[in-house]
């Protein structure tokens, strides 16, 4: 656990300092997921960085492409590619586009970016597993703005109606959107009922930016054999960034220069 | 006279009997797309997406990224103008090998009418980088079609009616699965056609030669990428073309071809197409009329443009 959380804080740094170096990007949705991504990445999921297409691999779709920075963080600390390509965020040419493309990131199961397809196309990657007789998993993570879009819920139908029980969805549950909070902008309501009601199973983690707690949800979505899961965690846009914390404004900009070192001297815990 | 849509459903359940990673997905309406026929055939490999377009075209992708190949199915209207930006986002730009096979395309689909007859897929489509675009001329043509596009890598729209069709070809010819067939030869004016538009092209070129007019005749069932040498040669060869679709004027053949020609060898041209109007109720042959999409139409645009 240790370990996992010096890697979280290494996540967060790289994030901040890619996004700075690229000038613009999303830190404030890709700093609420850093505990969801790492506990998967580096504990839960079945996978092998120096064997990207290995069979029967486990599949992770950040369905909330615009958190790209969060997954290359990960997928770069994890060994798929030399993290020297941070420095190249959202320039011409670069490996790391501004959302995730499969083309070109070694571990991008799926390109996303445009909100909602990512976990349509996940029922898909779940539905290969099952036809393939694979006891693999396919992870989802989807923001709660993210859940306005209609093709979420038609992909929610589908899954449940396959009994996909190798589909396990995590809301980033930050409640806030660019317009602001999400009760305001469009209010989703009650997500876990709305997750139970599309036959779901739901597990709810109070802070969603505690390891211990994502790591435990984790474990029991996987062991659910009756269908699709949710892990639906609260969690605190921009977590870690004083300035950043619970601010919508921090949805879709970077920092600054101090900005950027006040950042990272907080992350660092100085 | 055949139907596309049986020769589609026959030719899935060949391919299914080939390859298991064959998948196919419709949307509520497998009875009209024939699909119903590959569900027979191989239950675990046909998913009923319900009526969610979009995310069929979603969890097409997801099967085509996990190494399946996903014919995706459901009429024209609802399987590219509805979920356009999934096949744009999540299916063409990323290159996945997603095959949309739909049907009840054009105003023959007839007594549903507008909201039912998609007159603007063939643009909307060719407007995607890495799409490829087959609109088969007969029963035959879909068969060959089909396999084909299951042996090719990358995004494929195939485009049928619902109506069966004059036969054009017989099964099994090696120029089925040209992407440009000239299927007769002539001096005076070059009529590129696709669809169900091509019997009527080839009835049009015999009017025409009893008026001394000799047409030549090519079916354009491959309308991205075109075959440009072989449309490039015709058009030198007779100084004039008329495009032939049941689709709107804007965007699809005509505009392709025009898009062609302007930049290679620009010469006259005029279209036989729905211009710029909505479909309606109706039977299909009136609204064939209605719409001008008939062998008199082409025959009297053709002496038009050469005033004669």
């Amino acid at each position: 656990m240790e370990n996992l959380t010096s890697i979280a804080k290494t996540v967060r740094q790289d994030i901040v300092r890619m996004i700075a170096s690229a000038g613009s990007g999303h830190p404030g949705g890709s700093l609420s997921g850093v505990e969801i991504a790492v506990a998967l990445y580096f504990d839960i999921m079945n996978i092998d960085p120096k064997d990207v297409t290995k069979p029967d691999r486990d599949k992770f779709v950040l369905s909330k492409g615009h958190a790209a920075p969060l997954l290359y963080a990960v997928l770069g600390n994890r060994g798929y590619f030399d993290k020297a390509e941070f420095n190249n965020l959202r320039k011409f040419g670069a490996m790391l586009q501004g959302h995730p493309d499969m083309e070109l990131v070694p571990g991008v199961e799926i390109s996303t970016g445009s909100l909602g397809q990512g976990i349509s196309a996940a029922v898909g990657m779940a539905l290969a597993q099952k036809l393939d007789k694979s006891p693999a998993r396919t992870f989802v993570l989807v923001g709660d703005g993210e859940l306005e879009e209609g093709i979420v819920w038609e992909a929610l139908m589908s899954a449940a109606h396959h009994k996909l029980d190798n589909f396990i969805v995590f809301v980033d549950y930050n409640g806030l959107q660019i317009d602001g909070r999400t009760e305001d902008v469009m209010n989703v309501g009650n997500i876990g009922a709305k997750f139970a009601a599309f036959d779901f199973d739901v597990i709810e983690v109070e802070d969603g930016n505690d390891l211990a707690s994502v790591l435990a949800a984790a474990r029991k979505a996987c062991e659910n054999k009756d269908g699709p899961t949710a892990v639906v965690c609260k969690t605190i846009k921009g977590k870690g960034v004083s300035f950043m914390e619970d601010k919508a404004g921090w949805h879709g900009k970077a920092p600054k220069e101090a900005e950027t070192a006040q950042a990272l001297a907080e992350l660092e815990g100085r | 006279m055949a139907e596309m849509r049986t020769a589609y459903g026959q030719a899935l359940v060949e391919l299914g009997g080939e390859n298991e990673d064959i998948v196919v997905l419709d949307a509520d309406l497998s009875a009209s797309t024939k699909t119903s026929m590959f569900r027979e055939a191989f239950p675990h490999r046909h998913f009923n997406a319900g009526i969610a377009e979009s995310n069929m075209m979603g969890m097409a992708a997801g099967l085509a990224a996990s190494g399946k190949i996903p014919f995706a199915s459901t009429f024209a209207m609802f399987g590219t103008a509805r979920p356009y930006e999934v096949i744009r986002n999540l299916i063409c730009h990323p290159n996945l090998n997603v095959k949309i096979a739909c049907t009840h395309a054009g105003v023959t689909v007839g007594e549903d009418g507008a909201t039912h007859q998609a007159i603007e897929d063939i643009a909307i489509m060719r407007a995607l980088p890495n799409m490829r675009i087959y609109v088969p001329a007969d029963a035959a043509q879909t068969t060959a079609l089909v396999k084909k596009a299951a042996q090719e890598k990358g995004p494929t729209y195939i485009r049928m009616v619902r109506s069966a069709c004059k036969d054009v070809y017989e099964e099994g010819e090696p120029a089925l699965t040209k992407a440009a067939d000239v299927l007769k030869e002539g001096a005076h004016i070059s009529l590129f056609a696709c669809g169900i538009m091509v019997e009527k092209a080839l009835s049009a070129a015999d009017a025409l030669k009893e008026k001394g007019i000799e047409a030549e005749v090519i079916n354009v069932a491959q309308i991205k990428p075109l075959d440009e040498e072989v449309l490039i040669a015709s058009a030198k060869k007779t100084g004039a073309v008329i495009c032939c679709e049941e689709h709107s004027v804007i965007g699809g053949l005509s505009s392709a071809v025009a898009e062609l020609l302007a930049q290679k060898h620009p010469v006259k041209m005029a279209f036989v197409g729905i211009d710029d109007r909505f479909g309606q109720s109706g039977k299909p042959d009136e609204l064939l009329k209605e719409y001008q999409l008939t062998e008199i139409a082409i025959e009297s645009k053709a002496q038009s443009l050469l005033n004669k």
